[in-house]
């Protein structure tokens, strides 16, 4: 492979949809070793199955386990849609979107109703997703009880036994020293009544959402090679006191699109969204949603619709 | 409450012929054939409800390994233990499977140490260890947990406004006592002290022992207390085992066996203990 043929495959995305050639990052092997994994984690959900996490082009620690998911799953018919903090256009979601397009020649989008796939980082999206559909996160830290044992065997025998209560006991001491539960991302929650998961890397705003989802989800962590599962349907409970409710971030501000989002009458959690010129704006999850209602309000033209594609 | 039964403990890939040759009489607890370490052997004693009772001998007898198999931080070579609130004391809790065994650890059986670290995370508060064994047998309530915690830390002394300082931040007797805490926070029938004073200066020790006199009598419990102390045993127990080499070389009541020792090494230990 020439400097030139490297430079081609890395370049700008085609403007129309002209038959490029796929360059294939995972080999079917690993894709399919990678599926079993998968299949294990929805068999036996919250439980953090190992897999043999591959070097990626992009760096461990952004997004590889997500990455190698969604190389893993999607088919021929599957419409992938990644985006990053709630932004279709961030860098590195434009940069994955292009690299799943380019290696398995599926289609893209940023509109989460016509995804099949969507890789996610830091949120779960405001549309209500439905059956047949996979959020994939891609996951900096599996593991719930990294702060409170670091023994590997011994995080394995607690899991095993779902002996739990040193979790329990970092809540407490949590609450005793700041009045509150301060954990934010990572919210340790109870997956189907056995095993606890880190719900690394949403705030506890998209928690809710995961329990007795229609959709599946799936948690790829790329560096510390483990892969876990939600199935559709299934109880997911954010571990908290009796007396102590479990409360989803405070926000007071609804998001520019101007609609309060779904389940909430205070507002909607935002992300910072950077501009060009430096500034930053706060958006909703994600940036399509969010366009799709300014213009429905009539705060921007249909146009901006159009912008919205040209993030492929 | 307690009954033990045949209790060895063989280091090593050894079995039960590594015992020959080893024992006080032979004055060696090093199997000569084999070199297989005798932890201890052939120990077995009853404790009920409410009784104490202690094992003393030096250091290297096997007095803390004859604690560790029941308390399940170690595998016994051979032996049965049985506790009456367990199964209705029909089944023999050293044949659980190691989960199973942990979670008679939460309720049943409870354990302080003479190394405080092994037994507290001394990183989490006084009032946090002691939540963690209410954690672990279902306690889901803030208010409840807070409470209770309360309760046993000021049972045992440990000045409420100390409560939610990390353990690393007490002294020794702290320490111990928040030990206590945490051993009685589910009302366990068996309570096993291994050394508990062992290490504390005098003045500390002293009100730690008579704490701990208080707690057997008003809870209850069945209680081993395992010291090369006797100044600790003769003031908690009744009933005593001299360990030596591995053996039990003598059972008796603890003050006939201070004052009228029959076993020479019995003899040794008290002499030496008396001046």
């Amino acid at each position: 492979m020439t400097l030139a043929d490297v430079l081609a495959t890395t370049g700008p995305a085609p403007a129309s949809e002209v038959a490029v050639e796929l360059t294939p990052i995972l080999d079917e092997s690993a894709k399919r070793e990678i599926r079993r994994a998968v299949l294990t984690a929805i068999a036996v959900p919250g439980y953090q199955v190992p897999f043999g996490s591959r070097e990626m082009p992009v760096a461990r620690g952004w997004g590889s386990g997500g990455l190698q998911i969604s190389l893993a799953v999607v088919g021929d018919d599957d419409v992938v849609k990644v985006y990053d903090q709630g932004e279709d256009g961030g860098v590195n979601a434009a940069n994955l979107r292009r690299l799943i397009r380019r290696s398995e020649g599926v289609k893209t989008t940023t509109d989460a109703r016509e995804a099949s796939v969507i890789q996610t980082r830091h949120r779960v999206p405001e549309d209500e997703l439905i059956a047949d559909q996979i959020l994939v996160l891609q996951v900096p830290v599996p593991e719930p009880l990294r702060g409170i044992e670091r023994d590997m065997n011994e995080l394995r025998r607690m899991h095993a036994e779902a002996d739990y209560a040193r979790m329990w006991v970092s809540l407490y001491e949590d609450i005793v020293r700041n009045g509150v539960i301060t954990r934010t991302t990572g919210y340790p929650c109870l997956v189907d009544g056995r095993y606890v998961i880190a719900t690394t890397p949403i705030p506890r705003w998209d928690v809710p959402p995961l329990h007795q989802a229609k959709f599946l989800s799936l948690f790829g962590a790329g560096r510390e090679k483990r892969i876990y599962a939600i199935p559709p349907y299934t109880d997911v409970e954010p571990l908290t006191f009796d007396d102590v409710p479990f409360e989803v971030e405070e926000v007071s501000e609804p998001c520019r699109c101007g609609l309060i989002c779904p389940g909430d009458e205070q507002g909607a959690y935002l992300v910072e969204l950077p501009a060009q010129d430096g500034t930053s704006q706060w958006v909703c999850s994600d940036t399509d949603w969010c366009t799709r209602h300014r213009v429905a309000n009539g705060v921007l033209g249909s146009e901006a619709l159009d912008d919205a594609d040209e993030l492929w | 409450m307690l009954r033990v039964e045949g209790l060895g403990k063989i280091y090593g890939p050894g079995g039960p012929a590594d015992v020959e040759g080893t024992g006080p009489e032979f004055g060696r607890s090093v199997s000569p054939s084999t070199g297989a370490v005798v932890g201890c052997w052939d120990v077995g004693f009853e404790v009920a409800a409410g009784e104490a009772l202690g094992v003393i001998g030096e250091s290297g007898s096997g007095k803390s390994t004859v604690m560790r198999c029941i308390a399940g931080d170690q595998t016994a070579t051979t032996g049965s233990a049985h506790i009456r609130t367990v199964d209705g004391g029909e089944a023999d809790v050293m044949g659980f499977d190691p989960s199973r065994r942990r979670s008679l650890r939460v309720d049943e059986l409870a354990v302080v140490y003479q190394d405080p670290s092994e037994g507290l995370d001394l990183h989490v508060s006084a009032g946090g260890n002691v939540a963690d064994r209410l954690t672990a047998a279902g306690w889901r309530n803030f208010g409840d947990i807070r409470r209770r915690a309360a309760e046993l830390l000021a049972r045992t002394e440990v000045p409420l406004d100390r409560m939610d300082d990390p353990v690393s931040t007490f002294s020794g007797g702290m320490r111990q006592r928040v030990q206590l805490a945490k051993a009685l926070a589910n009302q366990p029938s068996v309570l096993l002290l291994d050394e508990p004073t062992t290490g504390l200066d005098a003045s500390v020790a002293a009100g730690v022992l008579d704490l701990i006199r208080d707690l057997l009598q008003e809870t209850g419990v069945a209680a081993v207390v395992v010291s090369h102390d006797f100044a600790v045993i003769e003031m908690l127990t009744r009933r005593s085992l001299v360990m030596h080499h591995s053996r039990v070389v003598e059972a008796g009541l603890t003050d006939q066996l201070l004052e009228d020792p029959q076993h020479p090494y019995s003899q040794r230990l008290v002499g030496a203990a008396r001046g």
